[in-house]
């Protein structure tokens, strides 16, 4: 009997049917229940249990609810604000962080990166109890009922703007810059000339991304939001506390489609920055 | 907050009492904490399970499949939490999709069988009994896992991308087989993204309360829907806070032992153990 000398193809998992097959099974799961939940926002049945035909009576149904509409304009307002906000401190931090050495700067690093690594229930109560210590005002007045969630979702967003942004700093050469100076420019030009420029598909990037991370945070706002600032995953919240209804798919689904056109684009913004780089 | 003192229904006394931690120790609310860490593992295990072989399909599949993959992973990641969540409630109670699907899967069954006249012998039950896939610490997890996956996959993926191909067939060419080369080249290379990925699962897992809360029963509760509780309607904001800072210290404790991993982890590469 001739011993059978097996040779082994350098490093072909693909090739591996078990990997194949579990990679395959992994993805139909991860998608199944949110296929399933946009197919059946447009079922014509109160129950949604079974498929009843098509119908897109419960968009329409949206558009009529008020309380509804209400939400979804406050989220969109906290949305744009709180993007505006924390873009220009995120942009600003990373400014500091990438040109200034100063005191303590290791652990202001450290400090940014908090926010983001805290589980998501602890920033909400702290926000929560931040704003009932400094007796923050209940305002009534409608843009200004939603400052205090304005405030909690700057201060979670603002660390990642600033560190996408820093890693496209990062890449800036500084000799452009002191070319820059050299050549008579000053400090202000320096930035508008050639620092803002540079980092402008890095800025729109996590603009975007800020937008989103607004849109769809809930933990935050839950505790943030009072009864005069409901947005819209606080109102989706209570609705499917109630139960399941094709209501509630229906606005699922119109969520899900602004924040896929808005991944959509960053990724596209930050994709061709790193392509430029390349180049 | 925490080291205060609920006087009434709306002062609090800040009198840097430490009865909140100590409550925090006993009975009922030790008991929450310490199995949302037993459940919190159990995920984090089962995403480690899960994720492992699909990074290593994305890793080592052609760019374009791969760019492919990448982004249907990174999506379910930006869609919200919440609704995810609630398109899971769908699939899982008692007339969900999956028990409709079992129950065809029954009748199916129940109809060849009949063909065969072996009904009679209620060889798989006399009825079909739905599954109760909701509220209770099974649908728990199922969520945690569905929702944190991608956390897992996207450390590990990169640090499968950092591996040189070149000394993984090195490794063949000296005849060391398939298993070998795992364990002894692949392996040390990715344990960092390993530990980044169990603490990128691992904390948001324990701090976790809407998916205890919409998918979980009454026996199913984490550390989130008490601290929530607290603030939300048992009004015992000084306790609340305890406990948050109490899962805020487990966190801080976390990074610290990774911190010393990897300083331990730089100082055997410098010496060339590994």
């Amino acid at each position: 009997m001739s011993k059978r000398i097996r040779h082994y193809t350098p490093i072909n998992y693909t090739k591996n049917n078990t990997l194949k097959i579990i990679t395959f099974i992994f993805l139909v799961i991860l998608y199944l229940p949110i296929i399933n939940l946009i197919m059946f926002s447009f079922n014509d049945s109160k129950r949604n249990i079974v498929w009843r035909g098509f119908t897109s009576k419960y968009y329409e149904k949206l558009f009529e609810n008020e309380m509804l509409f209400l939400a979804f304009s406050n989220s969109i307002t906290i949305a744009i604000t709180s993007t505006i906000i924390s873009t220009f401190l995120g942009l600003t931090t990373a400014i500091a962080l990438w040109k200034f050495n100063f005191y303590l700067k290791k652990y202001y690093d450290v400090a940014l990166l908090f926010p983001i690594i805290i589980p998501e229930i602890c920033m909400g109560i702290s926000m929560l109890v931040f704003f009932s210590y400094i007796n923050w005002p209940n305002f009534q007045l409608w843009p200004f009922t939603l400052s205090s969630i304005i405030i909690a979702h700057v201060s979670f967003i603002f660390p990642f703007v600033a560190i996408i942004i820093r890693a496209r700093l990062s890449m800036l050469n500084n000799e452009i810059l002191e070319a820059g100076l050299d050549l008579g420019a000053n400090k202000y030009q320096v930035i508008r000339k050639i620092i803002i420029p540079f980092m402008s598909p890095a800025l729109v990037a996590s603009a975007l991304l800020a937008f989103t991370l607004s849109l769809d945070d809930f933990v935050v706002t839950f505790f943030t939001s009072g009864p005069n600032s409901v947005t819209l995953p606080v109102k989706i919240y209570s609705m499917v506390r109630f139960g399941i209804s094709p209501e509630i798919n229906a606005i699922s689904t119109l969520l899900i489609l602004i924040i896929i056109i808005c991944t959509y684009f960053a990724i596209r913004f930050l994709s061709k920055s790193n392509r430029e780089i390349i180049k | 907050m925490s080291y205060g003192q609920k006087v009434n229904i709306i002062d609090i006394d800040y009198n840097w009492t430490l009865i909140n931690y100590a409550r925090a120790t006993d009975g009922v609310y030790f008991f929450t904490l310490f199995k949302s860490v037993i459940i919190s593992f159990i995920t984090t295990f089962l995403c480690l399970l899960i994720a492992t072989p699909v990074a290593f399909y994305i890793s080592f599949s052609s760019v374009r499949i791969k760019s492919i993959l990448l982004v249907s992973i990174l999506l379910p990641l930006w869609t919200n939490l919440l609704i995810r969540t609630y398109s899971l409630i769908a699939l899982l109670r008692t007339k969900g999709h999956v028990n409709n699907a079992l129950e065809n899967l029954w009748e199916s069954a129940n109809y060849f069988l009949n063909l065969f006249r072996l009904a009679n012998h209620n060889l798989i039950g006399e009825s079909f009994t739905p599954l109760s896939l909701m509220h209770n610490n099974f649908s728990v997890i199922l969520g945690l896992v569905y929702i944190y996956v991608p956390f897992m996959i996207i450390p590990i993926y990169l640090v499968l991308e950092k591996i040189d191909r070149n000394i993984l067939e090195a490794s063949y060419d000296l005849g060391a087989n398939h298993k070998v080369t795992f364990f002894k080249i692949i392996m040390p290379n990715i344990s960092v993204g390993i530990i980044s990925g169990i603490i990128l699962v691992f904390i948001p897992c324990l701090g976790s309360f809407i998916i205890p809360e919409l998918l979980g029963g009454a026996d199913s509760q984490m550390i989130g829907n008490i601290i929530e509780r607290q603030f939300k309607s048992a009004n015992d904001w000084p306790f609340g806070s305890a406990l948050s800072f109490i899962l805020i210290y487990i966190t801080i404790i976390i990074l610290g032992v990774r911190y010393v991993y990897s300083k331990l982890y730089s100082r055997l590469n410098q010496k060339g153990v590994s």
